[in-house]
């Protein structure tokens, strides 16, 4: 086996049995970005010179016994929406090409400190706004699986990269699906845990009450062992919570019996993919056969996620990237008259269509004469649809569901009918508007040979029971 | 219910979105917008009269902490992001006369 091939949890290891050398893991990986990524365009900045000369240091930690932990010496990527010191962070779009943060992000600084290395940016929808990775400033990620196909998104870029093995595993960002969807498409493990579980401190915001980070894998083993350490309470951000139960790696088990899991009936009608659909509800049927009890429900709300969800998200990215306006850092237009004239060309010419689109449907859903209406009904929304979460989880330990409705699309395809594109999102959305942790697991294929993701819902601070029945399938399919 | 945008709506949406837009682009907004406003739409639908609006999942107000500086002594890193520095300050066009 290539050392790029392997897990967190396997080149940790032989890391600490001095079988391979930090060295050997970051040229590993080097040599395979080097091989693949014009392909791919998984990465926006590959950290080569700071990667080595991060290895050094690393393996003397590790030799001298200082550092132990399963992500000593391995190459993490880094999704570009997440502070990196010294290194150019871009959220993928013009208006932040030339931006060095002066600063890393708390879940990067624990990450380095666990002795991950960063071994680069990985690629994203522009300010994590789209399902597909094809609304960046870098151009589009292709999916490995397939490459006239996208890989997801918007941490595409991460996803991809933990699935053609250029990196080891991943930090992505999740608002309405962003690690579920593409880790689902690209075949490999992502999670997105309870709000406030991971600081945002550093994480570049889009929709704060709804952004979190979380872990793309190879396997469920790194994904509790990166969870683990990215997690922790941080006075810097104030929504961070206070939370003793982080041990995740503890949930590692294979014990799924007398777990009662619902399957939502709205989640498996119409819209969904037959062969998404057949996966799914065997990969059902395999946590049954371990004993746990599978039982069809009603959730209310389904249709009513995604307009609540963009008009949330809208209106929260609307006040977020007003900052962006040319003075502090990043991208300024060269010809303006004035000062509010720069402003509006250094915006204009600096963001996307996507992210103009939802600045502006933000603006209107906040401006005054439109706020009740729309922002205030939002959240009124939100509330039940949080209502409606509980009430399930008073009868079921966690729901069963796709994590998106298709596999994989083609390139190009998705981006001219915004709200269709949008409705991709259905399965995951209402889990960040209700800040639960969901886990999207890899079940199998499609017939055209395309990753499908089966997704596992939890209630708020339930993610060892998403950890312990998601290990438990994986142990079940090997 | 159809949601008709004018072009003063647009005009203004620009305003407090400080983008200027293209003929072509606010063409574009007008008609993205109306389509998403009639799909937000949807939410009417439903009574929300009894219903306090949740902003954050969990409860969490007056988050404090003591007012300590412990980032002191980084102004020249972050100047050298800057576009435009002068005296050690961020340079913008005049804004007045």
């Amino acid at each position: 086996m290539e050392i790029f091939e392997m897990t967190a949890a396997t080149l940790s290891g032989k890391i600490r049995d001095k079988e391979v050398s930090v060295t050997e893991a970051v040229d590993s990986i080097l040599g395979r970005i080097n091989e693949k990524d014009k392909e791919y365009n998984c990465y926006i900045t590959v950290c080569e010179d700071k990667a080595r000369a991060d290895a050094k240091q690393i393996q003397d930690k590790i030799s001298s016994g200082e550092l132990t932990g399963p992500l000593a010496g391995v190459p993490v990527a880094i999704k570009d929406n997440m502070c990196t010191e010294g290194i150019l962070t871009s959220c993928a779009s013009r208006i932040l090409s030339n931006f060095v943060p002066v600063y890393s992000s708390d879940a990067v600084l624990r990450l380095q400190a666990a002795g991950a290395i960063v071994i680069g940016k990985t690629n994203m929808d522009e300010f994590a706004m789209g399902s597909t990775t094809e609304t960046s400033w870098y151009g589009p990620t292709k999916n490995p699986a397939d490459a006239t196909r996208v890989p997801g998104g918007s941490s595409g870029g991460s996803a991809a990269a933990v699935a053609a093995h250029e990196c080891i595993c991943a930090l992505g960002s999740d608002t309405g699906g962003s690690i579920r969807q593409p880790a689902s498409y690209c075949g490999v493990v992502g999670m997105k845990p309870t709000y406030g579980t991971v600081s945002r401190y550093g994480l570049i915001a889009y929709g704060s009450s709804l952004d979190q980070i979380g872990p793309i894998t190879k396997d469920v083993t790194d994904c509790a062992n990166l969870l683990e350490v990215i997690s922790g309470h941080d006075p810097k951000d104030s929504t961070s919570l206070k939370r003793d139960d982080l041990d995740f790696s503890s949930a590692l088990t294979q014990d799924v019996k007398g777990l009662k899991i619902g399957i939502p009936r709205t989640y498996f009608g119409e819209g969904l993919d037959e062969d998404v659909k057949e996966k799914v509800l065997s990969a059902a049927k395999e946590l049954e056969k371990a004993g746990a009890v599978l039982e069809e429900f009603d959730l209310d709300l389904v249709d009513y996620a995604i307009p609540a969800y963009y008009t949330i998200a809208s209106a929260e990215a609307s006040s977020n990237l007003e900052r962006f306006d040319g003075v502090k850092y990043g991208f300024r237009a060269e010809e303006f008259k004035g000062l509010h004239d720069m402003y509006k060309k250094t915006r204009s010419l600096g963001f996307g269509s996507e992210v103009k689109r939802r600045i502006m449907l933000g603006s209107f859903v906040l401006s005054s004469g439109y706020y009740d209406a729309y922002y205030l009904k939002a959240l009124k929304v939100k509330a039940l649809i949080k209502k409606a979460f509980d009430e399930a989880f008073a009868k079921y330990d966690m729901i069963l569901a796709p994590a998106a409705p298709t596999t994989a699309p083609v390139l190009g395809e998705s981006l001219s009918d915004p709200i269709k594109m949008y409705l991709g999102d259905i399965y995951t959305i209402s889990v960040n508007l209700a800040g639960l942790p969901g886990i999207s697991v890899p079940c199998g294929s499609d017939s055209k040979n395309l990753p499908v993701g089966m997704q596992l819902i939890g209630d708020c601070y339930s993610e060892k029971k998403l950890i312990r029945a998601a290990y438990t399938y994986e142990q079940m399919m090997k | 219910m159809a949601n008709i945008i004018s072009d003063e709506t647009i005009e203004y949406v620009g305003i407090l979105a400080k983008l200027s837009l293209s003929d072509e682009e606010k063409e574009n907004a007008k008609k993205d917008m109306g389509a998403m406003l009639d799909y937000i739409d949807k939410l009417s639908e439903l009574d929300t009269d009894n219903v306090e609006p949740m902003s954050h999942v969990f409860d969490v107000s007056n988050v404090f902490r003591e007012d300590e500086v412990v980032d002191a002594g980084m102004r020249e890193a972050l100047l050298s992001n800057a576009p435009e520095v002068k005296d050690d300050m961020y340079m913008v066009p005049k804004t007045f006369n």
